[in-house]
Parts: C-alpha cells; structure tokens; sequence
C-alpha cells in the first residue's frame, strides 16, 4: 500500500534562555493509506507537537516529514499550506470554526481555498452527512458544542483529504456527543479512505485505530504496529494502559 | 485564490461591523475636514475668476502717492476709453450730532467707478444720490459704533457732507480691511484739498474700462518702465486676482492642514483599531493557514476589509465635509472679497476621500502585516503567538518609511508654501515621536519600579498600563495631541493680546496726534496741557525717498537686472531728528552722532534690517531726496528698534541741526484714561485743526481683537477637527480594552473584588494615563508656544498658569470620565456570559 506519512528521526528543540528543551525526541514511523493511528500520552510528552510537526505547521529541529510524497523540509511556509491544502484536513479539540462565518461557509473555506467551483453543493452533501442540514445558515455560536464539532468534521473532509490529523477531537465535549462525533469521523474516513492521525486521552477512542503510538517524555514508549511487527516486543506494555 | 479573497473579506466583515465602526470614526472628521475646506477652496477660486473684473471694479489702474505729474496725464489722456479718478487718504472724520471723531480711510470718487461690479449700501440709491452734491456714504460697522445715522452730517477737514447711506460692500475691499480703516466714500470734487497738503499721505488712483477690447496687461508691459520711473504703480485684472488668489489659497490651504492634523490623529485610531482587530482574528488565521491559504492571501483579506472600511469612512467623511462645506463662507466671510457660491467640487472630493483612504490603507497595513506571522500552530496551541514581533520586520519598517514620506508629501503638496509644509511635518513627526517616547518611558518606568508599597487598588491600576495589549499609547498620543493643540493655541492667543498690553500698558501714550503743522504744534500741545493731559512726545518727521546708495542712483539700480531692488529702496521714510537715543533703541554698531556742524555729509543712524535690506554699513554714503531737495549722508550708527512698543520709532535718525528747515509734520502723544477723555480731546483738536489726525490705541485695540477673535475662532473651527478627533481615537481606545478587560473584571468579580475595587483600579489607570498625557501635550504645547512666539510674533511668550492649568486639569477629568462611561456594565457581565462569548 502507498506510503502516506513518513517520520524519520525527528526531533523538536525549543531554545529556553540558556537552556535547551527537548520535547520530541528521534520519533520515527510510517503510515500508508487508509491507516488509522492513536498518539496517546500524558501530557507534555509531545503529541500535539508531533500532531503539528506531521502536518506542517512548525518545522522540526531534526529530522524529517514525508507527507503524501512532499518532504515537508524543503518547503516553503506557503508551499506546506499548499499540500495542506491538498492532502491534509483537520479537527481541533476546540473545533475552530470561524465565528463570523455560517455552518455552510465553514465547511466550504478549504474547497474555495482550493479554488473549486462546487464548493457548495460539496459542503451540502457533507452537512447532510454530518446531520446539520437544517444548520447550515447558523453561525458557530448558536450551534452547540457537538455539532459545531460535527461541522469542524465536514470541513476537514471537503477535499477528500489523503490524511486527517484530529487534535482532542472528543476533548470538549461529553461522552454522549462525543461518541456520536467519533462514529461519523469514522464512517466519513471509511468513505473518504483516508489516513486518520488521532491525537487523544481517550482510551476507547485510540482502542478504535488500527494503531496506537505511545510517547513519554518525546519518545515513543510503545508502538502497537511495532508488536505487532515483533520487533520491540519486550518494551511494549499493553495498549489498553495508555490513560492509566 | 483571488476571488477567495474577496469571497471571504465580505463574509468575515458581515459579523464585525461593529467593532470596524470605531475604525471608520476615527478618520471620518479629518476627512470630512480636507473634503470641506478644499471643495470650498475650488468654490473661491471660481468665484474669483468669474468675479475677476468686479475686483478690481476696472480693466486697469494707475496708481501713485502723489498726483500725477504732466506726463503721465499725458499717458493717461492718451489712453482713452472711459476714466474714472480716485483719491484717498487718512483723516479724522469728525459727527457733530454725537460729537465724536474717527479716523477713517476716505475715498474721493468721480462718477462711473466700479466699471465692473457695484458699491452696495442701504438704501440702494445712496450709490448714486452721494454723489450728486456733497454726500458721503460711510461703513456701516462704524455707524453702528458711533450710533450715526442716514442723514446725519459729517465732516472731513472743512467741508462738511450729508451722510446718504450706509456702505455694505465694495470692490477690492473685505469686511476685515473695512474694520482696520473704516471707509467713507465722498464726491472726489468735495474734498477739502488743504488735506492733500505736502507731507500727508493720500493715493491717487484713475480707473481705465476699454470698451474696445484693448489687453491691459499689454499696456502695462508697454508702459511699465515710463510709470515706474514717475512712480506709478499699475494694476490689472489679472494681477488683483493673482495677488487675491495667492492671499486666499494660502489661507484656506493653512486650515487645510490643520483639517489634515486631524486625519493623521484619526490614522492613528485607525492603526489601533485594526491592531485590536488583528488580535482577535488570530485564530482564524490560524485555521485558514492550517487549511492552506498563503500568508498573503490571509493579510489580502483583512486589507480588503480596511479598504472597504475606508471607503466607507471615506464616503461618509466627504458626505459631512460637503455639508461642513456650506458653512465655511459664513465662518470666513470677512476675508472674503466676492461672495462665494456653494457647489460640490468633485476633484477636492476624490482628493479628500483619496487621502483618508490612502491613509487609511497605510495605517491599517502596518498592524496588518503581522498577520503574515501568524503560525498554524495557534490553531492547535492558543497561547503561541507569533504575531507580536513585527518591529524586526523589514516590511513594517519599509511601511513606516512610506507612511512618512506619504505623509510628508501631501503635507507639503497642501501648505501654502514649502518651508510651511517642512517646518509642518517636522513639527508633527517631533510632537509623535515625544508623545510615543513619554508613553514607552512611562510603561518602562513602571514597569522597572512598579508602586510596590501602594495599596491593591493603585498597585493594580498602574500594572494595567504595561500588561499585554495595553491602551497607553495611544491614549497618550490622544490625550497629548489633544492637549498639545488647545494649550498651543491658546499660549499663541495669550502672548498675542500680552503682546498688546505691553505695548499700551503702564503710562504709555495711548493716544496720538499727527500731521500736526509746525505752527500747530504749540495749540495742540496747550489744548492737550489745557485738558490735563500729559504731553509724552511731541516728534517732527520729515517725508523722503532714497535717491542713491553708495554712488550708485535707484533709477540706475532699477534698470540693471543684476542688482537687487528691495522695498527699503522704493518706500518713502519718515525720518526725524534728535540729540539721543530713545529707550525702544539699542546702538549695535557705530555711535549716534546727536549733533551735525553744518559742513559734509550728514551723520545718519539706520535700523538693522532697513541696513541689510539696502547692503550698507557704517561710513556708507546714502542720498535723500528730501521733498525734491538732495541731501547727502553717511551711515555713522545702526540700531536695533523694538517695533511693538507705542512710540514713535523711525528706520533714519539724523542729528539735529540738519533737517530742521525741512518741511516736517509733527507726531504728538499723550495718554488718557477714559474714553470720554479720549473723544474729549479728539473732538477739541479735530474742531480747531481739521487737517490733524488721531489715533486712540484703544479703538485700534478694539479692531485689533475683533479681528483676533475672528481668525481665533477660524482657527478654533478647524481645530475643532483635531479635538473631537482625537475624543473618537480615545473613546475607541477605551472600548478597544473594554473587551479585553471584561474577562479580568469577571475574575476579579470571581475571586471577591466589589464594584467600587473594579471601578476604582479603572479610574487609577484613566486618573494616570490623563495626567501623562496632559502634562506631555502641556509640555509640548510651551515648546511650540515659544516657538511660535519667538520665531512667528517676534515676542516673548505670554504664559497665564490659570487657562492652561484648566485645559490640563479638564484633559484629566474627560479622560476618566469618558473611561468610566465606556466602562459602564463591565463589571455586570456575568461569568459565564463572558467565559462562552468569542472576545
């Protein structure tokens, strides 16, 4: 299968005065399409960091990111919002959704960034799909926090996205909605095919993907691919101990 | 890309009218101030040329101080077409029903004057009755003074006239000039000639209307040369409304600029603003950045909504400036010689919206670039900001230098004249950069050694002035610019009138007599003595012209291009002779020769710039032509004269014993201190020696202030620009930190603090920033006063601590006061209102 996302060596160092702070630390794996992936952690251990550094939105200090055949290092900041805007949707946990802008032309901003002339009737089918079809004239603030949520979703999915990288996406809200959010990020990555990077807590969540990646204090603890694989089996602690 | 743009500028606008208000405020006065004053400029500049011939009431005019010699009445019989004379002169005009006297500009007119235009007076019919037998017509702001009515007698000289009708306008002639030298027109055939006697001055004018088409200014550059050697001056239509057009575009391109101050301050609540604005769109930003849009197309958005913002503002500026426009005649209709007609000038319209736009835009893009900055990765992490650093960004330097140069440009392309729009600019930058200097030393300073041992509620106050995105800057920029303005034009108003006081104050003559005959001397002084009066000065002067400077004649100078021929050539002195200096002079080189032996040049003592202005030096040899005689002198001192003092001063002192046999008029002095006083022996001299001007400094004092106060409030009107301005910039400034302290009153609500503690940490952060700001602008303003006064009024500033101390204290008090109304409700919001809604 086609290599979506590579990680080789990576690391991420941020300059504190005098001192050096390592916060990721020669992270390296591969997902291919279709693959659906956990980071799991406590916090501080460079998952959201790692999130940003796969997707382009902060260069590493070493290392590299291969995403959909573009080495993210070699780009330019407007070059990598280019392949985000070509290969990569998101969810964040905080949903941001555009306030001054309805449901509808929520979901429709990566599409007309993209320059597509069926940005509409895309961002209809998709809010049907994500049962908002009676919202799509309502801002975000009268929406409330699952369906905001859900519509943050048909956004990351207008242009059929080879990855979806989802920070938290059931962090601020309740187990209820969160659950029904969670089903509908799968159904539309099933239909979609596309490669889901999810950074969570949530044990049922990342119990969900087809593979989890543990981090502690920037490294990778635990890889399930990697037991899998038998290669680092003695290191692995079961999956089901991330949020413990 | 584009056309996402555009698409997304007007969705993302839809939902932040109401913050983009405060934006659009702030720089619709200036703009409203440059569309009103230049659309009235294009107005004036009409009526000006389609009045162009009623100016000058003729197609030419021959002018000169003395009547014309035979040739020239030989050029002017030469001429043809219709002829009209004109003599005037200064002399006591003299009411008997109320017994009072003024001196008053006279005008002797033959029939036919103004060819082109009309006299106006009420009645109507008086234009045409006063000049059938000895009739007058005289301005109407002195009848009403001197409560003189149509039909009352009047008498200039010997002869008496029948007043038959008030004067309401004349050609050449502004309500302002009128008020410095009341006119009264009288039949030129009915003037007492005896005061056209040798040494007064009068003008001796013939007005020209060719009916056959004939081009004056031709005629005048054939003929220049002849008249200029007889003394005669020449003026055309085209040359009265250039020398109009000049005065008036300078003027209304002085208030122009100040209309322009308040657009630049607006720009700075413009730059404020969109900052804020930027502040709270970082998060979309950041979104949009994650979902692929460039950096640029990200600032494109929110430059596109400042252009559209600024449109609007634009709009609505020009809208009020058109409406502003219809007044500005009545405001300025004293120093106006033609009646301007109100029409919408579209060119100052796009140039007055172009520029607010303009600045708008720049202003705008320098907080707009940091949007470039912004990182995706805010969208996953909130607190990292990476928009703040734009001071190492060589784009927003690039900005600040195109904003300035911009600035400089239009305020120089605007000032009526270049080194106006330098000093202009300059001036501004400096005012800017100390206002923002005190603004960063005071953050620093506080920031360094905060009021540790002052309670919470101070302590707390205070910190509010450096935490992240404070106000301090502008509301100081604000409140100083503000400030800077009312106290520098009242400093300059103060010093003005102080200027005045000096100069009558303590037991200065206020009352002066002059033309007075040798032979008269000795009654007017005994009438002055006979009235208990004090005789303070009793000075003969003698009328003469500069013949030739060292060797070389003015006739000669005047025929070679290469030499330079200045007024201290042309003018006629009036020179008089004494023993000693008196106390307006210094001696700064040479020494006063106070008495002549009869043999050789005469020793002369010459003031400073009347010496530099003729390139002579001591020992220099100067010839007077001295009411046709000449008489040889020599520089042997030159004084420095303190003009603004009441006394007589003069550019020549000789010595005497050297022009004592001259033809001379004499200048007496004395001080009364009532005005009963005054027009008592007004009256008295004038009834016995109707030749005999006065002069009473209090009624001089009186026009004076009535045409102070009519430019003051010219000023005034236009400053108002400036100061309501820089009200919207700080009532924006406090509503921009409104939504940012909303969050931090919940808090402190949260954690215990009452009403009055919230409200209380505001008002010692409005109580600090409006002492900074006015005692700056205070300082700034005596900075500019004693600029002003040193290098405009040559005069020493005049500071009353009382009026300044208010204007300062007021800043004080508005600034809390309007802190405390926009504040209103803060402390009400409930938390969790606060907490759900997007700041």
């Amino acid at each position: 299968m086609e290599k979506v996302l590579t990680v080789t060596n990576l690391s991420k160092t941020y300059q504190s005065g005098s001192k050096s702070l390592t916060v990721l630390d020669q992270v390296s794996f591969t997902l291919k399409r279709g693959d659906t992936c956990a980071i799991v952690g406590p916090s501080g251990s460079g998952k959201t960091t790692l999130l940003g550094l796969c997707a382009g939105l902060d260069t590493p200090s070493t290392g590299s990111v291969t995403l959909c055949g573009n080495v993210l290092a070699e780009l330019s900041e407007d070059e990598r919002a280019r392949v985000r805007n070509e290969h990569v949707g998101f969810v964040f946990q905080s949903f941001r959704l555009i306030p001054t802008l309805t449901a509808l032309e929520n979901i429709m901003v990566p599409a007309e960034l993209r320059g597509k002339t069926d940005a509409r009737p895309l961002a209809e089918k998709l809010l049907l799909d994500v049962g908002l079809e009676e919202r799509s004239d309502h801002f975000p603030a009268q929406l409330s926090g699952g369906e905001q949520q859900r519509v943050a979703l048909a956004r990351a999915f207008i242009n059929r996205p080879d990855v979806l990288f989802a920070d938290e996406p059931t962090g601020n809200l309740d187990t209820e909605t969160g659950d029904h959010v969670i089903d509908v990020l799968f159904q539309l990555n099933k239909t979609a095919e596309t490669t889901l990077v999810l950074v969570t807590h949530d044990r049922d969540l990342s119990l969900r993907t087809n593979r989890i990646i543990r981090l502690k204090g920037g490294r990778i603890v635990e890889d399930s691919a990697a037991e899998n694989n038998g290669l680092s089996a003695s290191s692995v602690q079961p999956v089901g101990a991330a949020n413990e | 890309m584009n056309r996402w743009i555009f698409k997304f500028a007007r969705r993302d606008a839809r939902g932040s009218i109401g913050r983009m208000a405060l934006f659009i405020s702030s720089m619709v006065l200036g703009v409203a101030a440059l569309v009103s004053i230049n659309s009235f400029g294009d107005n004036l500049r009409q009526a000006i040329d389609a009045e162009a011939r009623t100016l000058l009431g003729a197609d030419l005019s021959f002018e000169s101080s003395r009547p014309f010699d035979d040739s020239v009445e030989a050029v002017i019989d030469s001429l043809g077409g219709l002829q009209s004379r004109r003599t005037s002169f200064s002399s006591m005009a003299y009411f008997p029903r109320t017994n009072t006297a003024r001196l008053v500009t006279v005008r002797g007119h033959e029939d036919g004057y103004p060819y082109y235009g009309s006299i106006e007076s009420d009645p109507p019919e008086a234009t045409g009755t006063y000049l059938q037998g000895r009739g007058a017509l005289v301005d109407g702001t002195l009848m009403q003074q001197f409560d003189i009515r149509v039909g009352d007698s009047l008498r200039i000289g010997l002869n008496a006239y029948r007043i038959e009708g008030r004067l309401v306008q004349t050609p050449r002639e502004s309500a302002a000039i009128m008020l410095f030298s009341p006119r009264v027109y009288i039949p030129l055939a009915q003037v007492d000639t005896t005061l056209l006697a040798q040494g007064s001055r009068a003008t001796y004018e013939v007005y020209f209307r060719f009916e056959d088409g004939r081009d004056a200014d031709a005629i005048v550059e054939d003929l220049g040369p002849s008249l200029r050697e007889a003394r005669v001056g020449t003026d055309t239509v085209s040359e009265e409304q250039g020398v109009w057009s000049r005065a008036l575009t300078n003027l209304y391109r002085f208030l122009g600029l100040v209309g322009f101050t308040a657009l630049l301050l607006g720009s700075l609540g413009v730059a404020s603003s969109v900052n804020v604005y930027v502040r709270q769109r970082i998060q979309t930003v950041a979104v949009l950045r994650c979902f692929g849009a460039s950096s640029w197309s990200t600032v494109g958005v929110y430059l596109i909504q400042a252009f559209g913002m600024g449109l609007l503002g634009a709009v609505l500026g020009s809208l009020i400036g058109v409406g502003i426009q219809s007044f500005i005649p009545v405001v300025l209709a004293d120093f106006l010689p033609v009646d301007v007609t109100f029409s919408i000038s579209w060119g100052a319209v796009l140039l007055g919206s172009g520029v607010g736009l303009g600045v708008t835009l720049l202003f705008a893009l320098l907080p707009l670039l940091s949007v470039r900055k912004i990182s995706p990765l805010s969208a996953l992490r909130s607190e990292y900001d990476t928009s703040g650093n734009t001071k190492r960004d060589p784009l927003w330097w690039l900005s600040v230098f195109v904003v300035i140069v911009g600035m400089s440009v239009f305020a120089i392309i605007q000032a009526p004249s270049l080194q106006f729009g330098i000093a202009y600019t300059v001036a501004i930058l400096f005012v800017f950069l100390l206002l923002a200097g005190t603004a960063r030393l005071v953050m620093w300073l506080l920031l360094r050694r905060p009021p540790s041992g002052a309670s919470y509620v101070i302590r707390q106050g205070v910190a509010n002035l450096y935490r992240p995105h404070n106000q301090t800057l502008m509301m100081v920029l604000a409140l100083g610019f503000g400030t800077f303005l009312v106290t520098t034009m009242l400093l300059s108003e103060q010093t003005l009138l102080g200027q005045i006081d000096l100069a009558t104050g303590g037991d200065r003559p206020n009352l002066v007599f002059y033309d007075v005959q040798p032979d008269q001397v000795e009654d007017v002084t005994s009438a002055i003595s006979s009235a208990s009066l004090p005789v303070l000065d009793n000075v003969a002067m003698i009328s003469m012209r500069v013949l030739s400077v060292k060797g070389t004649t003015v006739e000669e100078m005047r025929a070679d291009s290469t030499l330079s021929l200045s007024w201290a050539h042309r003018r006629e002195y009036r020179s008089t002779y004494r023993g000693e200096l008196i106390d307006t002079e210094v001696l700064v080189e040479g020494s006063f020769a106070g008495s002549y032996s009869g043999s050789g040049p005469i020793p002369v003592s010459i003031e400073s710039d009347v010496a530099s202005e003729l390139h002579v030096e001591i020992g220099d040899e100067l010839i007077f032509d001295v009411q046709g005689i000449p008489v040889t002198t020599e520089i042997s001192s030159v004084r420095e004269v303190n003009w603004q003092r009441m006394q007589t001063n003069f550019f020549f002192v000789f010595p005497k014993g050297s022009l004592e046999s001259a033809p001379a008029t004499h200048v007496v002095m004395t001080r009364t201190e009532s005005e009963e006083e005054s027009a008592g022996i007004q009256s008295t001299i004038v009834q016995s020696h109707p030749n005999i001007s006065s002069l009473d400094i209090s009624v001089v004092l009186g026009v004076f202030e009535a045409i102070f106060s009519r430019v003051a409030f010219v000023a005034r009107f236009m400053g108002l620009f400036s100061v309501l301005t820089g009200l919207i910039v700080l009532s924006g400034a406090v509503l921009i930190s409104r939504f940012q302290r909303i969050e931090e009153s919940v808090l402190l609500k949260t954690l215990g603090a009452s009403r009055k503690t919230v409200l209380r940490i505001m008002s010692v952060e409005y109580l600090v920033l409006g002492v900074v700001g006015s005692i700056t602008g205070t300082i700034l303003a005596l900075g500019a006063g004693w600029s002003i006064s040193r290098w405009v009024f040559e005069a020493s500033l005049v500071i009353e601590p009382l009026p300044i101390g208010l204007v300062a204290v007021s800043v004080v008090a508005l600034t809390i006061l309007i802190g405390r109304l926009n504040s209103r409700g803060v402390y009400d919001k409930s938390a969790l209102e606060v907490l759900r809604s997007e700041l």
